[in-house]
């Protein structure tokens, strides 16, 4: 599905990806980890197309495209979805009239018809309902006012509006407790398939208890310098970073 | 200048949708102003004599005033001497009714969107077209007149209802009110007229369309609204004019009475052209905009979307002078290129609990200024009153600026008011969120502002509001990035 060989970025002539290569297919949960300043948000923006990161090297190919040669909307319309770890608030635009327009944006692009109201509403309800999510909610000016967890709890509703075939959830967990983690972990889950995939960003492994990872690859100082699977994750959360850091810096 | 150069810019400019312009015959008077061309247009409309004559006063206050300084825009002088006060599209009689009227007049008024023909007619408005000059056509006058309701253009009303006319013209804005309301007194062409008898409440949208169309024209409509005790009416008020390089002056007045127990609400879409990219032609806007709640428990509401014009200069006010009654002004100003939009309201309270909201959204981009001018007065024997003002600004790059004067003058010690103010900018991380969605610039920040907007867009029927929200994302375009 996507193809990153050793891609660099950074952002005011300080270098922060410093040769990443990584591989996902459908089908595939993979879970990047690494301590703060690491560069995992970056690549994650990177991705998706945010213009404060200045790529200097390497290539990202998805579906056999030049990812790095689209603009953030087109990328999104080609199916890739970045949950942010700080969603934005956009004052007097309502979740639902937000996603109306993103939906038939997306519509356009692939050459349909917009959704009418009748349908729009009946793809919101079934949606509402797998991320367990008020419609209350989803009147109020986007994000504006929300707790931590309703924020984060809107993205993935907004994930599941948008059946998206590449999942980029940056530090979706920060600034959740342990009920709000699992809903957002079992929306996650509901929306897997064998055509999508999903890419978990953090810190922390709590999250990967309840969405578990096929690879985990630890990202430090702008480059993955180990990966494996689950059991990775437990090992990093036993020991903490510290013995990463150690083996980085002997080599 | 010579007008046929001005004449007919491209239609295909996507910046202003409506900016082409007509050829038809007119009837004009050469350009300039004095006696002379006030007393053409007064006998060209054959009105009494005092209504001559109150013209002929206006002028002469006119003459010894002196324009306005204080507006924070900036403009090259005005020369009077250049415009033509009177421009009417020539037919060869008063139409009596629709199937006489001018085809190319009728199809002017389809091209902006606005059927006077009745099968095509969006139910439930009643339009008064006004092009350049005069009204060329009223629609549904005879249902409203069942119901005793008069809507007719300005110069109708002179002659069927002149007593009308008499005792309220002037009366909320008097002709030495200021510069151009004392022009606009002097050389006023057309305009509406709506009367709503007591207990009334006017079953449709009052809706008048001002269309100036030809060059070096000035346009000085006046429009009259009166509603008589436990009416209700509200009211629409669109504009458009065709692009050209020069300047052209719009210096309307605005009255309204609102009697005892009456309601009426003041809806305004003001899409003028604005001038192009580097600052050249468009409008020059300058309106005086007033109503008094003359009786008891009266409600006067302004609504404007300001989007065109090279320079606006306008605030809708409301004089409280009935006891309990309710001013309202909620406007949205948007500039973009060079344009300058200073535009605000006056609530002046004179009767015991009155009061008002002031809610205004100020947007600029390009290299644009936006600046609210506000004021409330609240006089020594009001009473308990109240007023509300908000006024939160939206800025688009750095090039632009927003700016906020309110003023307050409070005679009376049990008076509440509160003002509030933001100021903000269309954030990159706001923009990045939804192009992370599938949508794109352009429409990210059409999203943004109406969001912005909202409270204001709400408060516009239902019939302007889809307009009003298009205009807004159009009058931005291309204005990020």
């Amino acid at each position: 599905m996507i193809s990153i060989k050793n891609l660099q970025a950074s952002i005011k002539d300080k270098k922060i990806l410093k040769g990443i290569d990584l591989e996902v297919k459908a089908g595939e949960v993979h879970a990047i980890m690494g301590p703060n300043g690491s560069g995992k948000s970056t690549l994650a923006s990177v991705l998706a197309g945010r213009e404060d990161y200045e790529v200097t090297g390497g290539s990202v190919e998805y579906f056999g495209e030049d990812l790095l040669d689209l603009d953030p909307e087109e990328r999104s319309q080609k199916g890739i979805f970045l949950a942010f770890q700080y969603p934005v608030e956009i004052p007097g635009v309502s979740t639902t009239n937000f996603m109306k327009t993103a939906i038939n944006k997306v519509r356009e692009s692939r050459g349909e018809k917009a959704l009418d109201a009748v349908n729009f509403l009946k793809l919101m309800k079934e949606k509402m309902k797998l991320v367990d999510i008020d419609q209350s909610l989803l009147s109020r000016s986007l994000n504006e006012g929300f707790s931590g967890g309703e924020k984060k709890r809107n993205e993935i509703f907004q994930m599941a509006m948008l059946e998206p075939k590449l999942a980029i959830l940056d530090e979706t967990d920060s600034g959740l407790d342990i009920d709000a983690l699992k809903i957002v972990a079992d929306g996650v889950n509901k929306l897997k398939s064998k055509d999508n995939a999903t890419v978990v960003v953090t810190h922390y492994q709590r999250l990967l208890n309840y969405i578990v990872p096929d690879f985990v690859h630890i990202l430090y100082k702008g480059k993955i310098v180990r990966s494996g699977d689950k059991n990775l994750a437990s090992e990093l959360e036993e020991k903490g970073y510290d013995w990463i850091k150690e083996e980085a810096a002997l080599v | 200048m010579s007008t046929e150069e001005q004449i007919l810019e491209e239609l295909t400019s996507k910046e202003y949708e409506h900016g082409w312009s007509v050829d038809f015959e007119a009837d004009e008077t050469p350009l300039g102003i004095n006696e002379d061309i006030i007393r053409f247009i007064s006998a060209k409309k054959e009105e009494p004599e005092w209504l001559l004559e109150w013209r002929l006063k206006a002028f002469r206050l006119w003459q010894e005033m002196k324009e306005p300084k204080w507006v924070n825009v900036s403009y090259p002088k005005v020369e009077f001497q250049a415009i033509r006060y009177y421009s009417a599209p020539k037919q060869d009689k008063k139409p009596t009714s629709l199937n006489e009227v001018d085809p190319e007049l009728l199809k002017t008024f389809e091209r902006l969107g606005i059927s006077l023909q009745e099968q095509k007619r969006l139910t439930g408005v009643a339009v008064d077209a006004v092009i350049d000059s005069v009204s060329v056509a009223t629609t549904f006058k005879d249902k409203l007149s069942e119901l005793g309701i008069i809507f007719c253009s300005f110069s109708e009303a002179v002659q069927e209802h002149p007593e009308l006319v008499k005792k309220y013209i002037g009366t909320v804005v008097p002709s030495n009110d200021n510069y151009y309301a004392a022009l606009n007194s002097a050389v006023f062409s057309d305009g509406s007229f709506c009367y709503i008898p007591k207990g009334i409440r006017c079953p449709m949208e009052l809706s008048t369309y001002f269309r100036i169309n030809a060059a070096n024209t000035g346009q000085f409509e006046r429009t009259l609204i009166i509603a008589d005790e436990d009416s209700y009416v509200s009211y629409l008020e669109g504009c458009t004019a065709p692009m050209r390089d020069e300047n052209q002056l719009h210096a309307a007045v605005v009255e309204i009475y609102a009697a005892k127990n009456a309601e009426v609400k003041y809806s305004t879409v003001q899409n003028w052209y604005p001038g192009d990219k580097d600052g050249k032609g468009g409008i020059y806007n300058f309106v005086t905009k007033r109503g008094i709640c003359a009786g008891d428990h009266s409600k006067i509401s302004w609504t404007q979307v300001e989007t065109g014009s090279a320079i606006t200069w306008k605030y809708p006010s409301c004089i409280l002078k009935g006891n309990n009654s309710v001013g309202e002004f909620y406007s949205v100003a948007v500039t973009n290129n060079y344009q300058q939009a200073d535009t605000g309201t006056k609530m002046v309270h004179i009767g015991k609990n009155t009061r008002s909201r002031i809610v205004s959204k100020g947007i600029s981009a390009g290299k644009s200024q936006n600046s609210y001018r506000g004021q409330v007065e609240v006089i020594k024997r009001a009473e308990n009153a109240r007023n509300f003002s908000q006024c939160d600004s939206l800025l688009m790059g750095s090039l632009c600026g927003a700016h906020t004067f309110p003023y307050i003058d409070i005679k009376n010690k049990t008076a509440q008011v509160e003002h509030e103010a933001t100021t903000s900018k269309i954030g990159e991380d706001q923009i990045f969120y939804c192009q992370q969605r599938g949508i794109d610039e352009e429409t990210a920040v059409a999203l943004i502002v109406n969001g912005f907007a909202k409270e204001v867009m709400n408060k516009l029927p239902m019939e302007f509001a889809v307009e009003a929200q298009k205009l807004l994302a159009l009058t931005l375009e291309g204005s990020v990035g």
